[in-house]
């Protein structure tokens, strides 16, 4: 599905990822952790296609296509779908537009006609109920005057809308309460297939109690430092980051 | 070439959808303006005696005064003697469709307002007119029934004088400024309603303008009453054919709302822009004001301005009527190489009078978009309340946006809010709707679209279909 070979990145012209190398295979869940200033959302960002994140060196190949070749949307309709750790608030665009229109953005690419309105809404009403949400938000603009928690059910919710191959969640277990945290855990769980791969980026160990991952992979510097299976979180969760840190000094 | 300059060449030779013209026989004044063009143009008209008379009071103000130059505006010198003041096609008074000059009809079809769809739509009677006369009206019928009337005010200066007589210039005053001065002289043709006491007209009334001939300025003339508790609803559109040289559109527009009556008076202006390197375009140069003469009256000016080569528009409202209600809500998209300097004038004068600005400007290319707007507060005007924001998006670093806001405050009882926000289209909205599968033509349009909502909301439904589509059209490969 993705492979990430001997990836470095610069943001505004500083290197940030040095080296970075993964593979994920279809089905699978990887977890990243790593402190704070790491890159991990670097990563996600690089991985989307963010403006001003340059590659410098290193491959990035998805699906067998070259991603590094795609715009962000092009990316996007290949099905990388990004969870954003900060989602962004269009003012006076709602959500059922804003989600109408990227799922009729994918058909058009396709050459397909636009979605019927019936099968939307059952497809809304279908993913709203995953995420506890009151189709009342639908209504809203995005994002606007959402609560955090809300924000990332909602950055859930398209992601169930969009049927991404591939997603990236960036921190989205951050600022959530245990009931948030639970809801967003178990609308990724729903959505595990043995096509759908997933790359979870997080601070705390807490979220991969909900979502059990296949890998875990420690991130210090720009690069992978560490891999192994579930038992790793546990082992950071217990010993903090800076046996990392000191070892990799 | 980059995906910046694909997308940019996309635009620049896509055109302007509306730039055909139309072959039909003119009658045309003169080029030049005297006063022998004044009589001439009343004359084709068989205005009265009194009417030339004003006319020429006008005329004579008119060449005492100056282009104003206050406006954030570049304007270039225009040559008022090298322009015709009066064109008119040979045939005329048309008792049905059937007779309308076939190519006229051509013009309107291209114009995707063919007369018989448009019957349909809604209800919609619509008054056009081409150049300088009022071609056909339609549902006349129906309007008359309800007692409204609904006519080219060529046709009111004869049927209704008495009406004319009393209103036109009580609003805009012959020497209220330069370019209301000059349509005062040479006004050739336009809209004239009329609502009776407690009626509420039975459906949305609209006029199309379009300024045809070349070299021809269109000095159109609207006069809106509401008498008594009644209610009207009025869109205006315009387009222009596509020429090199410059046109000048000076139109003047007079609302009078009586006791309890409210005007609601949409305008969506799609004049020709000019071209990607500011040759060509159209003038519009307007004059928009309504008075609450009565108590609890409303005026309620929406506007959506994507066109014109330079726009200098500032619909207001003179609140005079106690617990009247002046609204201006307005969307100004610049492309290019376009100036617009718009705004409103919300002049409080009875008690209790609320006004709402709401104005969103939108800038893409090389131009430029002032927001001008003043609020004045009488010395009378107990418990006014004004309510201002304006906003500005930025689509590239090298266009200007900016805002002006004039406050007068005679009384101490009055409350004013004022909010803006001037942003540049933001990098990470166009990345969120980007990583949703949104190329950058569809976020644009969804961001901006968002961005004029709450004016778009004021639109009657059809008109604000349309007006996203012209902005899709305006905007189009404006990121960068
Ligand atoms: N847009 C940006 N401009 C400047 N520096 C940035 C930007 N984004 C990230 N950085 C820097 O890159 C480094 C990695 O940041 P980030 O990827 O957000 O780390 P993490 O998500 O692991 O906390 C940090 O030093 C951060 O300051
Ligand atoms: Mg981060």
């Amino acid at each position: 599905m993705l492979e990430i070979k001997n990836l470095h990145a610069n943001v505004v012209s500083k290197p940030i990822l040095k080296g970075l190398n993964l593979n994920i295979a279809p089905g699978e869940v990887h977890a990243i952790m790593g402190p704070n200033g790491t890159g991990k959302s670097t990563l996600a960002s690089t991985l989307a296609g963010r403006n001003g994140y340059e590659v410098t060196k290193g491959d990035i190949v998805f699906e067998g296509e070259d991603l590094l070749d795609m715009e962000p949307d092009e990316r996007a309709r290949a099905g990388v779908f990004l969870a954003f750790q900060y989602p962004v608030e269009i003012p006076g665009v709602t959500t059922i537009n804003f989600m109408k229109s990227a799922i009729n953005a994918r058909r058009k690419a396709e050459g397909e006609a636009a979605i019927k309105a019936s099968e939307f809404m059952a497809e809304m009403k279908k993913n709203l109920e995953l995420v506890e949400i009151n189709q009342e938000f639908m209504k809203r603009s995005v994002n606007v005057g959402f609560s955090g928690g809300e924000k990332k059910r909602n950055e859930i919710f398209q992601m169930a809308m969009l049927n991404p191959k591939l997603c990236i969640l960036d921190e989205t277990d951050s600022g959530l309460d245990i009931d948030a945290l639970r809801v967003v855990s178990e609308g990724v769980n729903a959505m595990r297939s043995k096509e759908r791969s997933f790359l979870i980026i997080t601070h705390y160990q807490r979220l991969l109690d909900y979502i059990q991952p296949d890998f875990v992979h420690v991130m210090y510097n720009g690069k992978i430092v560490k891999s192994g299976d579930k038992s790793l979180a546990k082992k950071l969760e217990d010993k903090g980051y800076d046996w990392i840190k000191e070892a990799n000094a | 070439m980059t995906r910046d300059e694909a997308i940019i060449k996309k635009h620049t030779e896509d055109g302007y959808k509306y730039g055909f013209t139309t072959d039909i026989d003119q009658e045309r004044a003169e080029i030049g303006l005297n006063e022998s063009t004044i009589r001439f143009i009343s004359d084709k008209k068989n205005e009265p005696e009194w009417l030339l008379d004003w006319r020429l009071k006008a005329y004579d103000i008119w060449k005492k005064m100056e282009n104003p130059d206050w406006a954030h505006l570049n304007i270039p010198v225009i040559d008022y003697q090298s322009i015709s003041y009066y064109a008119s096609s040979k045939k005329k008074k048309y008792k049905s469709i059937d007779e309308v000059d076939p190519e006229i009809l051509k013009t309107y079809e291209k114009l995707g307002i063919p007369l018989e769809e448009q019957k349909m739509l809604a209800g919609v009677a619509v008054d056009y007119v081409m150049d300088s006369d009022s071609v056909f009206t339609t549902f006349k019928e129906k309007l008359s029934e309800a007692g409204v009337i609904f006519c080219s005010i060529s046709e009111a200066v004869k049927e209704y004088p008495d009406l004319v007589k009393k209103y036109l210039g009580s609003v805009v005053p012959q020497r209220d400024n330069y370019f209301a001065a000059l349509n005062s002289a040479v006004f050739s043709d336009g809209s004239f309603i009329y609502i009776p006491k407690g009626v509420r007209c039975p459906m949305e009334l609209s006029t199309y303008f379009r300024i045809n001939a070349e070299n021809t300025g269109q000095f159109e003339r609207t006069l809106i009453i509401a008498d008594d508790k009644s209610y009207v609803s009025y869109l205006e559109g315009c387009t222009a054919p596509k020429r090199d040289e410059n046109q000048l559109h000076a139109a003047v527009v007079e609302l009078v709302a009586l006791e309890e009556a409210e005007i609601k008076y949409s305008t969506v202006q799609n004049w020709y822009p000019g071209d990607k390197d500011g040759k060509g375009g159209i003038y519009n140069f307007v004059t928009k004001r309504g008075i609450c003469e009565g108590n609890r009256s409303k005026i309620s000016w929406t506007q959506v301005e994507t066109g014109s080569a330079i726009t200098w528009k500032y619909p207001g409202c003179i609140l005079k009527g106690n617990n009247s209600i002046g609204e201006f809500y307005s969307v100004a998209v610049t492309n290019n190489k376009q100036q617009a300097d718009t705004g409103t004038k919300m002049l409080h004068l009875g008690s209790n009078t609320r006004s709402r600005i709401v104005s969103k400007g939108i800038s893409a290319g090389n131009s430029s978009n002032t927001y001008r707007g003043q609020v004045l507060i009488g010395p009378n005007a107990e418990n006014a309340y004004n309510f201002s924001q304006c906003d500005s998006m930025l689509m590239t670093d090298r266009c200007g946006a900016h805002t002006y806001p004039y406050l007068d405050i005679k009384n101490n009882s009055a409350q004013v809010e004022h909010e803006a926000t001037t942003s540049k289209i933001g990098e990470d909205m166009m990345f969120y709707c980007n990583q949703r599968g949104l190329s950058d033509e569809e976020a644009v349009n969804l961001i901006v679209n968002g961005f004029c909502k709450e004016v778009f909301n004021e639109l009657p439904m059809e008109f604000a279909v349309e007006a996203k589509k012209l902005l899709e059209v305006s905007l189009e490969g404006s990121v960068g």
